[in-house]
């Protein structure tokens, strides 16, 4: 218990004296501002890390630097740091500046701190371990603030072009996948290729009606052929859009169910009994026709034989 | 609201003008099983092109006129189902089972003329 108090007023002591020297340094960098500043930007300037800042930028951005540095010394608060290295990944991002110049800067100004710290306690080498006691963690950990705002803007940077090229992929892929075609007037071929989701099957039926509408189609032939997987969901999607073709009046008929496909339907228990269907495309074009009242003649065998004649 | 019942030849004409209450519906339903005897129609085009809307009721009453129609001896075709209403009645689950449709007033007199079954006409 005693020793547990002594302690505690041990730590309350070195607290105390961590604090004095906090204020200390404050003063310190306060008062020494303007020339270790100066400095600073020199030796930045030497390193060739300021390439790309007009002079007043410099000036300024060093200004907020410095004075949020000291701040987080003064506070034990790191918000304005972590918000201000937020701000400037993003900004230092767009404008092209490399990560090494930013860690660089930063780097170069811990230096800079370090040495006056040197210079003004070099003759007490117990004073100057308490000061850099104090001032060391501070430096690492707004570096490491500062490193990982940078690492965190890359890491949004890369994810969100990645997300933007799968975006646009998934787009084209959408569009090239359901073309509406008139095969002749008042007849709409639609084939589908690829799997169908829920936003597919809302994207397919409303193009689909839209077609229907501008080429006045009566009777579309919907070609499932290259649907892999058609199971009872695909069913009924695929069953909305004939429904919703049907009230705009035109009849669906549906092609391309493979043996397969046919035997799952049915062992799955899906009833598909309101959909017109037939095996192929070719007897689904030639129904249409039937349906619309075309027929189609060969004019002649040569010309079968020969087609280029 | 009226809904002015046209004759053209064998075949009555109905063009909803506007959003209708459920009585008007209902006045129109009776009204066109009442014409479809005297004026000895063979066919009744029902054009609802202005709606954007169709509820369960509206439905419902399409349907009725359509099956008491047919028993009167004429052939009722709903035309002018809108894109976007299609959609959100195939997403609601309502389709106009039985019931004959066409893309709009031409489709649906050309169904009646040639005695096709119009386009969307499976009556299952």
């Amino acid at each position: 218990m005693r020793e547990k108090t002594e302690g505690l007023a041990a730590a309350q002591s070195t607290g105390e004296a961590a604090r004095g020297m906090v204020r200390e340094l404050v003063t310190h960098f306060r008062e020494k501002r303007d020339a270790l500043r100066r400095q600073w930007v020199e030796q930045m300037t030497a390193k060739g890390l300021l390439a790309g800042l007009t002079p007043q930028e410099t000036e300024t951005e060093s200004i907020v630097i410095y004075d949020t540095c000291v701040g987080c010394l003064e506070t034990g608060q790191y918000d304005g740091a972590q918000a201000y290295a937020t701000r400037m990944a993003e900004r230092g991002i767009l404008q092209g500046m490399t990560t090494d110049q930013i860690i660089g800067g930063l780097l170069t100004l811990r230096d800079v701190y370090g040495r006056s710290l040197f210079e003004r306690y070099q003759r007490e080498m117990a004073r100057l371990s308490a000061a850099l006691d104090v001032y060391e963690p501070v430096a690492n950990r707004i570096l490491s603030i500062v490193a990982m705002a940078f690492i965190e803007e890359r890491e949004k940077v890369v994810r969100e072009e990645r997300e933007k090229v799968v975006r646009l992929q998934q787009e084209v892929i959408r569009e090239l996948s359901t073309p509406v075609l008139q095969l002749r007037e008042g007849v709409l071929i639609l084939p589908i290729i690829g799997g169908i989701d829920t936003q597919r099957a809302r994207q397919l039926t409303e193009g689909l009606l839209r077609a229907i509408r501008a080429n006045r189609a009566r009777v579309v032939v919907m070609d499932i052929t290259g649907v892999p997987g058609v199971d009872s969901k695909v069913a009924n999607h695929l069953l909305q859009t004939v429904q919703a073709a049907r009230l705009m009046g035109a009849s669906v008929i549906v092609t391309g169910l493979s043996a397969e496909v046919a035997q799952t339907l049915v062992a799955i228990g899906v009833d598909l009994s309101k959909l017109n269907t037939l095996s192929d495309l070719q007897s689904g074009i030639e129904e249409a026709d039937r349906l619309v009242g075309y027929s189609v003649t060969k004019t002649s065998e040569t010309a079968a034989r020969n087609p280029r004649t | 609201m009226e809904v002015p019942i046209l004759r053209q030849g064998n075949y009555l004409i109905a063009t909803i003008q506007a959003t209708l209450s459920d009585a008007a519906l209902l006045k129109l339903r009776d009204e066109l099983v009442e014409r479809v005897g005297k004026s000895r129609a063979r066919g009744v085009v029902l054009d609802v092109t202005v709606l954007d809307v169709m509820d369960s009721f509206t439905t419902r009453t399409l349907r009725a006129i359509a099956h008491m129609t047919k028993l009167r001896g004429a052939r009722t075709i709903i035309v002018g189902i809108q894109p976007e209403v299609a959609f959100a009645m195939t997403q609601l689950g309502i389709t106009l089972e039985g019931v004959e449709t066409a893309l709009d007033l031409d489709g649906g007199l050309a169904a009646l003329r040639h005695g096709t079954k119009g386009g969307g006409d499976r009556a299952r």
